[in-house]
């Protein structure tokens, strides 16, 4: 389904990603773990078309969408990004911050999104507070309204960059119960995550980084209970 | 100490200069010197060239006709400049009689003190060549249809109103330059000033200017009559009022404006 | 247990303290204010050109005469401020997103919105209502075309227009690009981003320092009587030269106040409300 060859990315000297190749399975749930800086957010934001590469090839449902002037918007539809720090919009209800993107793009009026947003809103426990603003609700209730509205989108594919290392401890789970019932359904999922465990219970490959290259991946077995790199183990030892 | 005493042995020189029994002994702002203030800038025909120690044009004539009748020589005159606002304000004056059209109301006479009139003045409407052949014989019943303007500080400004009553709003402006701005920008048909410097404009300044008619002084229920401007309650006044008095009765005021003034025969009369 | 526990109704040493702070505060303020105000009603008089200036500035008589006729003019004022500002809104909002367009086919509209803010907001307004005022007209445009309403009030639209688009790309500024990503993300469009996300905020975010822009207005329309409208600040200066008196701009000046002061405490009212929000 998605599928990175050779990804190049500098900014001005800097150079983040250094060659970057990952094969992603429809239904498959991939995640990146690796030190801070190593290039996970641009890798992410890179594949969502924010961020432009400099070279190398994304093909995504056979078309190379890494193509310079190739037009991002449509692409940006399939393909939904969760950011860490939730980014709604303060100045709209969370009901509002999840219909603005299918009624402008999809031409979906609001009558016609209300029902299956309301939906999604229970189905992840938060039908009481559809019509609250972000400033009214906590950190996890806002990242879990930021997937809801990635989700109304109906992408084929969701990018999560570290959604809940802005959360307190006693929020990271609901938000991680989110995620439990998306890989059920057999949403296609890349998830940048500082949670081991999560990864080791439910991710399909596990891509370590290190200064913009994938070092090692593999199972969640093969990468936490037997890593091949040295660089591995010692951050592996620093988080676990 | 040496500016102090020349200060002194002027003014001794001054006064001596000076009969002490003069009506204006003692009351001026230097004593043996008249103190007059004017525009800034002064215009045509009331001063020429801007220059009223000249003596030339018609308030700078008058000026010193009036000075040399209340014992003052032409060179014990000074002229000082003020505006409109300045001439009006609270406080000391720098000016014994300050004259630059100032017309006589009893509004005015409230806070400031006017001398007898020095010249009665007819208001004349001045339009341009194009506007003129349109309107043709200028009745009241045309005019109001005009688009008007004056100067907001002259007399024209509340006589518009109060003589026409124009059906549009009157159209107000700082300065004589602007009016004239206004009215070739066709912005306004025409703007009512005093006679003499209606004749001026339209003569000098306005292309193709012309005058439709003029609303002559000694028609008008109350007649736009220029007066010296004087500090309220000023004890110079009677002086003034005696010299004007006096070149009236002499017919020495009718020479001067004979002598700068324009006739206005050949403007119609507006009825 | 602390005291206020066994007993709500006893306020607590601290809330004690507090209010007896503030009753003296309250008492130290109004014996101070008051011996100010005293101060100046003693002391003013007393100058020895008061009389003259009393009689100059706060004239009774004068006054009454003339404020109706002030209100009258002051009207105008209203209706010249009233359809400026709406088109200041759209020039600006307009001229605030051409300054940062990308697509290289519109740099020429880019372009003319930086210099049009360099210029307009480099020159005083007097001088652009002088010389819009007169100067397109006296191009020879056909009436009612040329009318000094029209060209006068473009004028301030122009000046008023270049501070607004200042300020609104200063709100655009103000929005941290993880607002745009985010719509972005989404599949929004550039320019939906921009209607649907940046500006709403943006124009939330500048709306006091738009509102002191909207006093100004308010006060400069008196500005355009220099090419002609007869409104409240000319019509005193009419009244001033009729009855050689000072007091119709007294009069002027307090029909000012009566719309700019409330106008003043409602934009700082709303800046206390943006900074409570953003703490
Ligand atoms: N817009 C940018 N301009 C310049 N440098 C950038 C930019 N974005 C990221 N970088 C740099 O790229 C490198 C990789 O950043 P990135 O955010 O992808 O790391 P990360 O793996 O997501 O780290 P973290 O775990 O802290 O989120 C960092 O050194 C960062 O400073
Ligand atoms: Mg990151």
């Amino acid at each position: 389904m998605l599928s990175l060859k050779n990804i190049q990315k500098a900014f001005g000297d800097h150079h983040v990603l250094r060659g970057i190749d990952l094969e992603v399975a429809k239904g498959e749930m991939v995640c990146l773990i690796g030190a801070s800086g190593s290039g996970k957010s641009t890798l992410l934001r890179a594949v969502n078309l924010l961020d432009p590469v400099d070279d190398g090839e994304i093909w995504f449902d056979g078309v190379d969408i890494a193509e310079p002037g190739l037009d991002p918007q449509p692409i940006r539809q399939r393909i939904g990004l969760v950011f860490q720090s939730f980014n709604l919009f303060p100045h709209m209800s969370a009901a509002e911050n999840v219909m603005l993107a299918p009624r402008r793009v999809k031409g979906l009026s609001r009558t016609a999104q209300r029902g299956r947003v309301e939906e999604l809103f229970d189905r992840f426990g938060l039908g009481h507070r559809i019509d609250h603003y972000p400033d009214q609700l906590s950190g996890g209730q806002q990242q879990r309204v930021a997937i809801i509205r990635a989700l109304a989108m109906q992408p084929d594919i969701l990018l999560f960059d570290e959604i809940t290392s802005a959360l307190d401890p006693e929020l990271v789970a609901e938000v991680l119960d989110v995620l439990r019932s998306l890989r059920e359904e057999g949403m296609t999922m890349i998830l940048a995550t500082h949670e081991m465990g999560f990864a080791r219970e439910l991710a399909d490959k596990v891509c370590f980084l290190e200064g913009g290259r994938i070092l090692e991946e593999g199972t969640p077995a093969q990468i936490f209970d037997a890593p091949r790199e040295e660089r591995t183990r010692q951050f592996l030892s620093q988080v676990l | 100490m040496k500016t102090l005493m020349t200060i002194l042995c002027a003014s001794l020189a001054g006064s001596a200069a000076f009969a002490d029994n003069h009506c204006a002994a003692g009351k001026t702002l230097t004593d043996g010197v008249l103190t007059i203030a004017t525009g800034n800038p002064a215009y045509y025909p009331w001063v020429m060239d801007d220059a009223p120690e000249s003596k030339q044009g018609f308030e700078a004539a008058v000026a010193y006709a009036v000075a040399n009748e209340m014992g003052f020589a032409d060179d014990a005159v000074t002229w000082v400049r003020t505006s409109f606002d300045e001439a009006i304000q609270p406080g000391a004056k720098n000016f014994d009689f300050n004259l630059q059209q100032y017309s006589i109301t009893p509004e005015r006479e409230e806070t400031v003190d006017f001398s007898l009139p020095y010249y009665s003045s007819a208001m004349a409407v001045l339009t341009t060549q194009s506007v003129a052949e349109k309107v043709g014989e200028p009745t009241i019943e045309v005019l109001k249809g005009l688009l008007w303007g004056a100067g907001a500080s002259h007399t024209g400004a509340t006589m518009v109103g109060q003589v026409i009553a124009p059906d549009q709003d009157v159209l107000l402006y700082n300065d004589n330059t602007d009016v004239t701005a206004a009215l070739q920008a066709n912005q306004i048909d025409a703007a009512l000033f005093d006679l003499p410097t209606a004749l001026y404009l339209s003569a000098v300044v306005v292309e193709n200017g012309a005058l439709l008619g003029q609303f002559p002084a000694e028609r008008s229920e109350n007649p736009d009559q220029f007066g010296m401007l004087m500090a309220d309650g000023s004890a110079l006044k009677p002086c003034v009022d005696e010299a004007i008095q006096a070149l009236t009765d002499s017919g020495k005021l009718a020479e001067i404006e004979a002598e700068w003034l324009q006739g206005a025969t050949g403007v119609p009369v507006i009825q | 247990m602390t005291k206020a526990d066994e007993n709500p109704a006893m306020p607590g040493r601290r809330a004690q303290y507090e209010a007896a702070l503030r009753r003296r505060s309250l008492w130290v303020a109004g014996v101070s204010t008051s011996l100010v105000f005293l101060a100046i009603l003693v002391l003013v008089p007393l100058a020895p050109g008061w009389e003259a200036v009393k009689k100059s500035f706060f004239n009774w008589g004068v006054f009454s005469k003339t404020f109706p006729g002030l209100l009258d003019a002051f009207l105008l004022d209203i209706a010249i401020f009233s359809w400026c500002a709406p088109l200041i809104a759209l020039l600006g909002l307009f001229v605030a997103i051409c300054r940062d367009i990308q697509k290289p086919a519109l740099y020429p509209l880019r372009l003319f919105a930086t210099v049009y803010t360099d210029v307009f907001r480099g020159l005083p307004v007097i001088l652009v209502i002088y010389l819009v005022g007169f100067g397109i007209p006296g191009l020879g445009l056909p009436r009612p075309w040329n009318s000094p309403y029209i060209w006068g009030s473009l004028a301030l639209i122009l000046v008023y227009a270049a501070y607004v688009a200042e300020v609104i790309r200063s709100g655009i500024g103000s929005i941290h690009k993880s607002q745009s990503s985010a719509a972005l993300s989404l599949g929004l469009s550039n320019a939906d981003t921009m209607r649907y996300v940046i500006l709403p905020q943006a124009l939330r975010n500048v709306l006091p320092a738009n509102m002191n822009l909207v006093v100004a207005l308010q006060k400069d329309v008196a500005l355009l009587s220099f090419v002609g409208p007869v409104e409240i600040f000319r019509q005193a200066g009419v009244y001033k030269s009729l009855y050689a008196s000072f007091t119709p701009y007294v009069g002027a000046a307090i029909i000012f106040l009566a719309i700019t002061i409330p106008m003043t405490r409602f934009a700082d009212h709303l800046m206390n409300k943006r900074r409570k929000q953003e703490q």
